[in-house]
């Protein structure tokens, strides 16, 4: 092993080559990772001490003030709550039920599976666009509501590809026998199918999840007008256009305030960037080898 | 006479296929109250608002319901393709789509032959779920880093300074021709570890014996990428590349609309920010219509053409 090892490094060339790569792979690492240290230093770093600037890698003044600060704010509490809820209940429901509708368009048998597998494609191509959307949404009286962060979103179609792809890969022997001993459609998907596509659910799971983490839009969109549904997202997307062009200036002003306070702009966004992030940075790495499959199956059909 | 028993015959053998269809479908009960409730849903919630388009032909008044509005032709698209801002807007998205498009690709593809490269099982794995993680993040976080980084103290501005590149903090986003660079950098950032997903699944299809009789004629690393692995992955780049040429249109709605500010907006403002600020801010709902409406059936087109090419150079390639 090593003796074939050796011979592949044998040549000059592809030493510098393999030198020179491994320190732009490090290098890489370096700018992705940077912004999120960064973000960490500021965030355990006493707010006043960071308007001095030079914060990198580590915190200077360490202190947890801001996130106590963060989470005693009831509107940042109350969107972190918001957030985590259209997070689980908007996953749950909509992998259910995209699984079930790729289920039965998986069935060769289904006289429909052609029209109904036809009119979601289409959707893929085409939409009405945002102003019909959002009259749409207004006309149904679904603004001021939860329910619009679950309801419009319910189906995806790329996820019911990567479902349906997933369930005719499985041996058509399973259901049939499920069928044999008399189960019906409902009781072979819930029973037999949904526990067999497991892989395929958790890289759907993490892209609904993660969507629905990460949205702001519709809130800003729908629910603007009501700070009980606001999310995470949103109230830090507000504080960065309060903030815009430079964070020091509004900085400088809460500093001229009577330095009062014990938190800044800058320590806030940090402090909420790190809580905004951190759920996903802790659940992507464990379903990577789902989500790389899923990728390639529905960049491949879809 | 003839022809009209040549009709009944043929009735009645529709007739019969129909009566067949509803008997099958009859036993398929269950399969259709699992799917019709969505269908049910994708009707209203995707194919209503396409009749919503009558808005473009309209002057809307929310005030007002839905039929009682005032019909006034193409009214709003004469304004519309008169309006100054509006080939402004249209420039934008055209060149920032265009730059995102050509940064992608090429970073995506030459990473995903770098990473290739690595013979460390271990050190690969780790790269690459570091280089997927800004993908999972939200534009929110990602515009809130990127500001940060740029900010006249920021990180960007101090390395700038310390290598002497230059003698005073530069405000990046302030300047409006920078913007297009800014946002390109920020895509690339973002979704390069996630766009060699692809690119690294094409190469494992990659016939093995091809490099060992490579190494055996003596060729180096980078003649093996250069003449194997991106042969290999050609197919796989130019369908993409068709493909999204479709998209060419979407250039993408939240790193503009987060990064944009007053002092860019002639650069940063794309055709989505402008339907938003048309209508939703504006009121302007016609107006904002016929812009959506115009984005969605040029891209339609380019989608279409798109498609059948990405067809047929898939359908040559069998041969």
């Amino acid at each position: 092993m090593s003796k074939t090892k050796s011979k592949r490094y044998s040549s000059m060339g592809d030493q510098i080559f393999d030198v020179c790569n491994y320190i732009f792979m490090f290098v890489l690492i370096l700018f992705t990772l940077y912004p999120f240290i960064n973000m960490l230093a500021l965030a355990f770093n006493d707010a006043n001490d960071s308007i001095k600037g030079h914060i990198y890698l580590w915190p200077r003044d360490w202190t947890i003030q801001n996130f106590q600060y963060v989470f005693s704010e009831s509107n940042i509490f109350f969107a972190t709550f918001i957030s985590a809820a259209r997070t689980i209940v908007g996953t749950v429901i909509s992998v259910f039920c995209t699984a079930m509708l790729a289920y039965t368009i998986s069935r060769s048998e289904y006289a429909l599976k052609k029209f109904v597998s036809i009119t979601f494609i289409f959707t893929m191509y085409f939409s009405g666009g945002l102003i019909p959307s959002y009259l749409l949404i207004k006309e149904l009286n679904m603004l001021n509501s939860f329910w619009v962060y679950i309801i419009p979103g319910i189906i995806g179609v790329f996820n019911m590809i990567v479902i349906r792809s997933f369930i005719e890969g499985l041996p058509e022997g399973i259901m049939e026998s499920a069928k044999m001993d008399g189960a019906g459609d409902f009781i072979t998907f819930v029973r037999i199918v949904l526990p067999l596509t497991v892989p395929a659910l958790a890289t759907v799971s993490l892209f609904v999840a993660v969507y629905q983490w990460n949205s702001w839009f519709d809130v800003f969109l729908y629910n603007s007008s009501r700070p009980h549904l606001s999310t995470l997202q949103y109230e830090l997307m507000k504080i960065l256009s309060t903030s815009n062009t430079t964070a020091s200036a509004a900085d400088a002003f809460a500093n001229a305030q009577g330095n009062k306070t014990v938190v800044t702009p800058t320590s806030i966004r940090a402090t909420m960037t790190i809580v905004a992030s951190v759920p996903i940075i802790m659940v992507y790495p464990f379903l990577q080898k789902y989500f790389v499959k899923g990728m390639v199956v529905g960049g491949v059909k879809g | 006479m003839e022809k009209h028993a040549v009709q009944l015959r043929g009735s009645t053998a529709d007739d019969s296929r129909l009566r067949a269809f509803f008997k099958v479908l009859s036993r398929q009960k269950m399969l259709m109250l699992m799917s019709l409730p969505f269908l049910a849903w994708v009707i209203v919630f995707k194919y209503v608002p396409l009749w919503g388009w009558t808005i473009a032909f309209q002057k809307y008044k929310l005030a007002r319901d839905l039929f009682d509005q005032t019909w006034v032709g193409l009214d709003n698209f004469a304004f519309l393709f008169r309006e100054e801002q509006f080939y402004l807007v249209l420039r934008n998205t055209l060149v920032m789509s265009s730059v995102n498009l050509v940064l992608g690709f090429v970073t995506a593809i030459l990473l995903a032959l770098l990473l290739n490269e690595l013979r460390r099982v271990y050190f690969k794995r780790t790269v690459q779920t570091i280089s997927y993680l800004p993908h999972f993040i939200s534009w929110v976080v990602a515009a809130n880093i990127v500001q940060t980084a740029l900010a006249p103290e920021g990180i960007f501005n101090v390395l700038l300074l310390q290598l002497n590149i230059i003698d005073k903090p530069v405000l990046w986003l302030g300047v409006g021709e920078y913007f297009w660079g800014i946002l390109g950098a920020t895509e690339v950032w973002k979704n390069v570890g996630w766009n060699t997903i692809i690119y690294l699944a094409a190469i494992t299809t990659i016939d093995p014996t091809q490099y060992e009789a490579a190494e055996i004629d003596g060729a180096s690393r980078l003649q093996r990428m250069w003449h194997i692995t991106l042969p290999g992955i050609k197919p796989v780049i130019v369908i993409l590349l068709i493909m999204n040429l479709g998209h060419i249109l979407e250039s993408g709605f939240e790193p503009q609309y987060l990064l944009g500010n007053g002092m860019n907006v002639e650069y940063s403002e794309n055709l989505d920010i402008f339907v938003l600020k048309y209508g939703i801010q504006m009121n302007n709902f016609g107006l904002a219509t016929a812009a959506g409406m115009f984005k969605t059936v040029v891209s339609f087109i380019f989608l279409i053409v798109a498609n059948n090419l990405a067809k047929r150079l898939g359908e040559s390639r069998l041969y």
